[in-house]
């Protein structure tokens, strides 16, 4: 193996773009590894671990680039960092743009004054700086960063609640504000119900399935997953859910999170009797009797979550998208030539929700994300018996891109699965939206057929899509993509789920 | 009041990820990318420097301006 590096001084690009490009190159004919990153430590560190490292590297700073090839030989590695360098070159101007963007907040403030909403995706340890500033010059944030500390967030949400404004996150990944969509966010139309949401993904699935039953919301605001802890006291959720009971425009409130502290729980159920709004609270995995006996209206899941808020809206009753009828139906025509089912997700909520909705049934799951009762896997890497993995999780995306954005480990892992005899039913997502990849559907149709023809099997496979006809993929398309292959698609993951259910239960 | 910004028309200022700022255009959205990059060359300890600074500086411009 040849290795070969280029490092360019004070050039600085986002994460996400280096990482996309880094996976895209490293899918190219000899070449064994890559790394195309910002000199940060955790670059080094990828370096070193991959026996990449050069002693040029030495003495460089988060504001050099580092683009690193291994390849079978200097020729294909030396055609790798041009072809790095060729789409980077594609990628530094921003479309639509003739002058140069700005270099900082301050800048950018100069040119669009009016600005009232600041998205911030920057390394965590700066996240705080650059929010701290927004909030001081009276603009709402959207913080996608994480590894910001809690202390961090309190600060941030003290001093946001002390201005009246929105500090969504931190590791926020959707919202839909005033009808704008932001990060990964679906195309949702316009309407009565107000969601405040610790859960992303959970935020996704029950607004594109608000709209998908013919309904439309007024706000979606993502709190982050840490917003409801003791330490955080719920102030973002507060703060939104006083905004959304004095909004005129929201008939109906939705809560998403996972449940809160005890002592949040409180505050938070004195605050949401004064709303004299109807409310539905979704507390993933919490008794919704608890709920029901405060005087609210409980979900069991998102989809239901999205149904009770529909028939608040309307006043009339909505179903399911599919029929349990139609779900059995489905599950009866399909047979498993393995006893075990795997779950490959991009969506954490979504890898929770199929968990705890399977768990009764198969008795025993693992997972990297397990929820109570299922089993912490040994290793992450290799599956084994019925597991349900959330792809998006740290142990994944550490130097990798989101599988929502990049399928690069997600089509690996699939190979996988598929290869393994012991499985019989693969089940997966496929979150449309801004920000997600374009042709999810079609990557994963690519690598569960490179699975079935190098393996020789076809075990069953069903696929949810969490998106509306709106969205820029083409929902259609995608569901088609998916169709011809041979996979039983589903509107939700809880539609998904239930056919998996189904289809356990048969082959017991 | 939060309330009173539902309803607006959201204008954004985006630091990192430059996709985020191509989707909002795409969708009409005014939007402003900045080509952000660690302060101070990603130097803590001067980039701590800079902020006492800017945040004596802001000190300063508040007390002149309640004169």
């Amino acid at each position: 193996m040849v290795i070969s590096h280029l490092i360019k001084k004070q050039t600085y690009f986002d994460s996400v773009t280096l990482m996309l490009i880094g996976s895209q190159v490293k899918k190219l004919p000899g070449i064994d590894s890559t790394v195309v990153g910002m000199c940060t430590d955790y670059n080094i560190d990828s370096l070193k671990r991959l026996s990449m490292y050069q002693s040029a590297f030495d003495g460089l700073t988060p504001n050099d680039l580092i683009i690193c090839v291994k390849a079978a030989d200097k020729q294909t590695a030396d055609a790798g960092i041009a072809e790095v360098e060729k789409r980077l070159a594609s990628r530094k101007q921003p479309s639509g743009s003739a002058e140069l963007p700005p270099s900082s907040q301050e800048e950018a403030a100069s040119r669009l004054p009016e600005a009232n909403m600041v998205v911030i995706s920057v390394p965590g340890e700066y996240a705080a700086r650059e929010a701290e500033q927004a909030l001081n010059n009276g603009r709402h944030v959207m913080l996608f960063s994480d590894n910001v500390s809690i202390e961090e967030e309190l600060k941030l949400k003290t001093l946001g609640v002390s201005k009246e404004l929105l500090v969504m996150g931190p590791d926020c990944g959707t919202a839909i504000i005033n009808g704008t969509p932001l990060a990964f966010a679906n195309a949702v139309r316009s309407g009565d119900i107000g969601i405040v949401a610790a859960s992303g993904t959970g935020l996704q699935e029950v607004t594109s399935t608000i709209h998908r039953l013919g309904c439309g919301i007024t706000q979606a605001i993502g709190v982050g997953g840490r917003d409801l802890s003791e330490k955080i006291g719920g102030k973002m959720t507060l703060l939104a859910t006083r905004a959304l009971a004095e909004d005129p425009a929201t008939k109906v409130i939705v809560m998403l999170s996972k449940p809160p502290a005890e002592s949040v729980l409180k505050t938070l159920y004195a605050e949401l009797k004064n709303v004299g709004k109807k409310i539905v609270i979704y507390f993933i995995g919490a008794d919704p009797k608890a709920i029901e006996a405060q005087g609210f209206i409980a979900a069991h899941n998102l989809e239901d979550a999205a149904i009770k808020a529909c028939d608040l809206s309307t006043g009339k009753s909505h179903n399911s998208e599919m029929s349990e009828d139609q779900i059995k139906k489905a599950a009866a025509s399909s047979k498993m030539n393995g006893k075990h089912l795997r779950g490959l997700y991009s969506g954490g909520t979504l890898c929770d929700e199929a968990q705890r909705l399977l768990l009764p049934v198969i008795g025993e799951i693992s997972s990297n994300t397990p929820v109570k009762g299922c089993k912490e896997m040994p290793d992450v890497y290799k599956s084994s018996g019925h597991c349900i993995i959330d792809l998006g999780d740290d142990n994944f995306t550490r130097g990798k891109a989101h599988p929502m954005i990049d399928p690069a480990y997600r089509s690996e892992r699939m190979l996988q699965e598929i290869a393994d005899p012991d499985v019989g039913l693969i089940i997966f997502d496929v979150v449309l939206g801004y920000g997600s990849h374009l042709d999810m559907a079609g990557e994963m149709v690519a690598a569960i057929e490179e699975g079935r023809k190098k393996s020789g099997r076809k075990p069953l496979l069903a696929a949810c899509i969490c998106g509306t006809r709106e969205d820029p993929q083409n929902y259609a398309q995608q569901q088609k993509i998916l169709e011809d292959a041979g996979i039983k698609v589903f509107p939700t993951n809880v539609a998904m789920v239930s056919f998996a259910r189904h289809c356990l239960e048969r082959n017991k | 009041m939060l309330k009173d910004f539902f309803g607006k028309k959201v204008k954004v200022i985006n630091l990192g990820i430059a996709s985020f700022a191509e989707d909002l255009r795409k969708q009409g959205v005014e939007t402003i990318h900045t080509d952000w990059r660690p302060p101070a060359g990603g130097n803590k300890k001067i980039q701590a420097l800079l902020d006492k600074v800017a945040s004596w500086q802001s000190k300063v411009k508040s007390a002149k301006g309640a004169r």
